[in-house]
């Protein structure tokens, strides 16, 4: 009833605006915001896909996804925390100590 | 003695058995340990050729030779080798030669090296050598032969060089090697040629092709020639014999083993193995009986004037070389391999006479330092004296008889001119060799006080051997007499007939034989009155002769610059020609490739370091790029 | 009637996401992304997802962005970020984004002519994923457990605090 093609289009538009926000954002966790956004595009087309298809293993795939991303996140922050910590800043500019 | 001789293929093996050991364990064995292994290896050696010899005699000339095919060595397409041996007259010869001289020096080592540094050294080169050399004229194809002859190349270089410390041993031993290198270039192409024509390296296929018909002239000629190239270098004949006198550098047990009785033959026996090609190309035979001839009475003059004993008695080994190319290139291959047995006995003789001279003035060798030694060194004197007999060409010494057997041979194959320069040499022979008699053991004693302090006799295990050597080169020439004499004396030739089935002298009448004996026999006199005259009687002539030439006497004493122009033409352009090559390509192009690519390693490195600014965006902006790049390819 | 929910939760979707992007602080930004994921959800469960989009709601709106805005309030107030500078590299971004786009609307359109939907068919029901999860994908299912186990730890050791030398 609904065209699969707009699914996926609407994929392709979230996924490119994730890559806009991460380009354009200055702060480290927005960043990361922004590739949740990428993720969670590309969940949206397994999941077409898998009912195009008729194979769950797209919708497995999109559980292992969404695993994934919770443990990333929980890392990635840590991470942030520590630069933070370090550099009382959030700023992704002048992070750059692992140049060369 | 039948089951011993069926073990003729350990007659090399057991002198390499001894090499081994010693040299994994040479340095920790004792001294007594040592001479007895290295002695009895070569001993038992000859006590198997003996017996192979015993069991020849028994076997009728159509059995032979004897072959033994350890395994097969080198299969490659149509060429194959087989490590495998074979015995015949030739060959027992020369394993009675090698194995009994070689016994002899071994044990005369003993006593003389005693108190050397590098004892266990010495006696594994001693037995790698008898093993190379056994190898050489054991082997029943040419490839193996030349594994042989390379082998005793590298022994000698490293006897040469033994003392290396010595600057001048390590020069001598590098100028062995290398001259003997050019001659090995001629040997290994004559060996191609020899594949290319014949199709086998295998002594038998070689001469069936060459009586058979399947050999053109040209072809034999060239394989010849190339071959005696080999064999110059290997012999010392010219123009590739400058190596032989820088040797004497070497302990004087080693001369006397590698340049008087084994190795220096070896171009003999190679060219003798190598007959039936040579009976196809009267052109390479005159060659070689022409160089021969030439080099004979050329060694022969530079041996008249020389000061060290040692240098007289290689320059007469160079012409003793050169009788025995004289008798292989008029066809007399029997009457070559005679002199070679006779001259292995009385030139190691000598050798080792003039090592025990040096060692009693403790290592003088000068000449003009030396006389009236005979009364402090009896045995030594009475076997050196011996040797000079016999060497000389004294009537009923071994000596006589093989270099008349070849002096008689060349005439009557009508060449003449060859036979006279043979006679011209006998003259010279007898005479430096006399003059070294007078100088050093006769007349007025010109001792250095430090030399005379330790003047003694050599021990029995030197002397010994020597009076062994001496019987031999008294007696052995009843193994081949003249026909004039009798028939039937001629033992030796008639076993060697069988290997050398093509006779190419011509019928000599009883009256001509019986002059060229008489002509040998005035030569003999001859050089041996002069030489009584020059430094008995009357000592002021040779002064007197410098004194009328001086020019013609500094050629002789600096061996008439021949090294100076080998330095000069050869060895200073090769040398500052490679170090033009050295610096203009290996260091420039070679190091400059080598060293340029880490250069330019380095700098891509450098370059692509710009690429990682630690910035997270810039990354990222990689990686998008990429994913556009790749999807696009993909797309399309 | 589906269709038209479609696209309401399409604009929420998209909608959400340039509020995160015109956001001011990340505070915000995350507020924003939260109801992304929640419409999102909501395809999820167009796409005949029901479990998937229950997980999507309970896991990713529930959970992650919960921890992100836990980090977010122990970061002291900054001071504005306006857009990104470095025009050089916001402008070249920029470009690759939308060649980005346009190949994949390039693919899009071979992919799938005018397919439709099926309407829902119980294809993602509960039952159905999970006894694909637990049969063909346990493997997978069972490492999974190490890696969150692997987060936890690292997360843990990561953010202590160092003790005083």
């Amino acid at each position: 009833m609904i065209p699969l093609n707009w699914f996926l289009a609407l994929s392709a538009v979230l996924f490119v605006l994730g890559v806009v926000a991460f380009f354009v954002k200055r702060d480290l966790i927005t960043m990361f915001l922004a590739v949740e956004v990428m993720l969670n595009a590309a969940n949206l087309a397994f999941l077409t896909f898998a009912k195009k298809q008729g194979l769950l293993a797209g919708q497995v795939i999109v559980f292992f996804v969404i695993t994934v991303a919770a443990a990333e996140a929980a890392i990635g922050l840590a991470i942030i925390l520590l630069v933070f910590r370090r550099r009382k800043t959030i700023r992704a500019e002048g992070a750059d100590e692992m140049k060369g | 003695m039948a089951e011993m001789a069926r073990l003729f293929w350990l007659i090399p093996l057991i002198p390499a058995a001894s090499f081994l050991i010693l040299l994994v364990f040479g340095r920790k064995l004792p001294k007594t340990w040592i001479s007895l292994q290295a002695c009895l290896s070569v001993l038992a050696s000859f006590v198997l050729s003996l017996a192979s010899f015993g069991e020849l005699l028994k076997t009728a000339p159509s059995s032979l030779p004897l072959v033994k095919t350890l395994f097969s060595w080198i299969s490659a397409g149509r060429f194959s080798a087989d490590l495998s041996f074979h015995f015949d007259p030739l060959t027992a010869v020369m394993t009675l030669v090698v194995t009994g001289v070689g016994f002899l020096i071994h044990a005369y080592s003993v006593g003389y090296m005693a108190r050397d540094r590098s004892y266990a050294r010495y006696f594994a080169l001693l037995n790698l050598f008898t093993f190379a050399m056994l190898l050489l004229v054991m082997a029943s194809n040419m490839v193996l032969l030349f594994v042989g002859w390379e082998g005793v190349g590298l022994c000698s270089y490293l006897l040469i060089s033994f003392w290396f410390e010595k600057p001048a041993a390590a020069a001598a031993g590098q100028k062995a090697f290398l001259v003997n290198r050019i001659g090995d270039a001629g040997f290994l192409m004559g060996l191609l040629f020899l594949f290319l024509f014949v199709g086998s390296t295998e002594f038998r296929a070689i001469d069936q092709a060459a009586l058979g018909g399947g050999l053109s002239q040209g072809a034999a000629t060239l394989v010849c020639l190339l071959l005696f190239i080999g064999a110059c270098g290997k012999s010392a004949q010219i123009p590739l014999y400058v190596w032989l006198p820088d040797a004497m550098e070497g302990p004087t047990p080693v001369s006397a083993l590698i340049h008087a009785a084994t190795m220096v033959t070896a171009g003999v026996y190679m060219v003798s193995r190598m007959h039936s090609l040579y009976s196809l190309s009267p052109a390479a035979l005159q060659v070689v009986a022409v160089v021969g001839a030439v080099t004979a009475v050329y060694a022969a003059t530079m041996a008249l004037v020389q000061n060290d004993i040692k240098r007289v008695l290689a320059y007469s080994t160079i012409s003793q070389l050169g009788f025995m190319f004289i008798g292989c290139g008029v066809g007399a291959y029997a009457a070559g391999m005679f002199h070679l047995t006779t001259h292995a006995f009385f030139k190691s003789l000598l050798f080792l006479a003039a090592g025990s001279v040096l060692h009693a003035l403790s290592g003088e060798q000068d000449l003009r330092k030396m006389g009236g030694l005979r009364r402090y060194l009896p045995w030594t004197y009475s076997t050196f004296l011996i040797g000079a007999m016999a060497i000389a060409g004294v009537p009923f010494l071994s000596g006589f008889f093989s270099k008349d057997a070849i002096l008689s041979r060349a005439f009557a194959a009508g060449q003449t001119l060859v036979w006279a320069a043979g006679l011209l040499a006998a003259v010279l022979t007898a005479f430096y060799m006399f003059r070294l008699v007078l100088l050093t053991f006769h007349g007025r004693e010109r001792l250095e006080t430090e030399a005379k302090k330790h003047l003694h006799e050599s021990p029995p295990v030197m002397t010994l051997p020597l009076a062994l050597l001496a019987l031999f080169s008294l007696a052995a020439g009843a193994l081949g007499l003249p026909a004039v004499l009798g028939p039937h004396l001629d033992r030796f030739f008639r076993f060697l007939a069988p290997v050398f089935p093509v006779a190419q002298e011509g019928p000599v009448s009883p009256g001509t034989e019986w002059a060229l004996i008489l002509a040998s026999v005035a030569a003999a006199l001859a050089g041996i009155g002069a030489a009584l005259l020059f430094y008995g009687r009357e000592p002021k002539i040779p002064a007197w002769l410098v004194h009328r030439f001086p020019r013609l006497y500094k050629a002789l004493l600096n061996k008439y610059y021949v090294d100076e122009f080998y330095g000069l033409v050869i060895v200073n352009p090769l040398l500052r020609g490679s170090e033009a090559v050295y610096r203009h390509f290996d260091l420039k192009i070679i190091d400059g490739g080598v060293n340029g690519a880490g250069r330019l390693a380095t700098l891509a490195g450098k370059a692509l370091n710009s690429l990682q600014t630690g910035r997270l965006k810039d990354y990222a902006l990689g990686l998008l790029a990429g994913l556009v790049l790749i999807l696009g390819a993909l797309l399309l | 009637m589906a269709i038209a929910l479609f696209v309401v939760l399409a604009s929420i979707v998209i909608g959400s996401v340039l509020g995160m992007i015109f956001s001011r602080t990340p505070a915000y930004s995350a507020l924003w992304l939260v109801l992304a994921f929640a419409a999102s959800g909501g395809l999820f469960g167009l796409l005949d997802a029901p479990f998937i989009a229950a997980v999507q709601i309970l896991i990713y709106a529930g959970a992650i962005m919960v921890l992100f805005i836990f980090v977010i309030m122990m970061i002291p107030r900054q001071e504005v970020f306006p857009a990104d500078g470095r025009k050089v590299r916001l402008a070249l971004s920029v470009l690759l984004a939308v060649v980005l786009a346009a190949e994949m609307g390039v693919a899009l359109l071979a992919a799938l002519q005018g397919d439709s939907a099926a309407g829902l068919s119980g294809l993602g029901s509960t039952r159905a994923v999970g006894r694909t999860l637990f049969q063909d994908f346990l493997y997978p299912f069972e490492i999974t457990s190490l890696l969150i186990m692997a987060a936890l730890v690292g997360a843990i050791v990561l953010s202590k605090k160092r003790a005083k030398e």
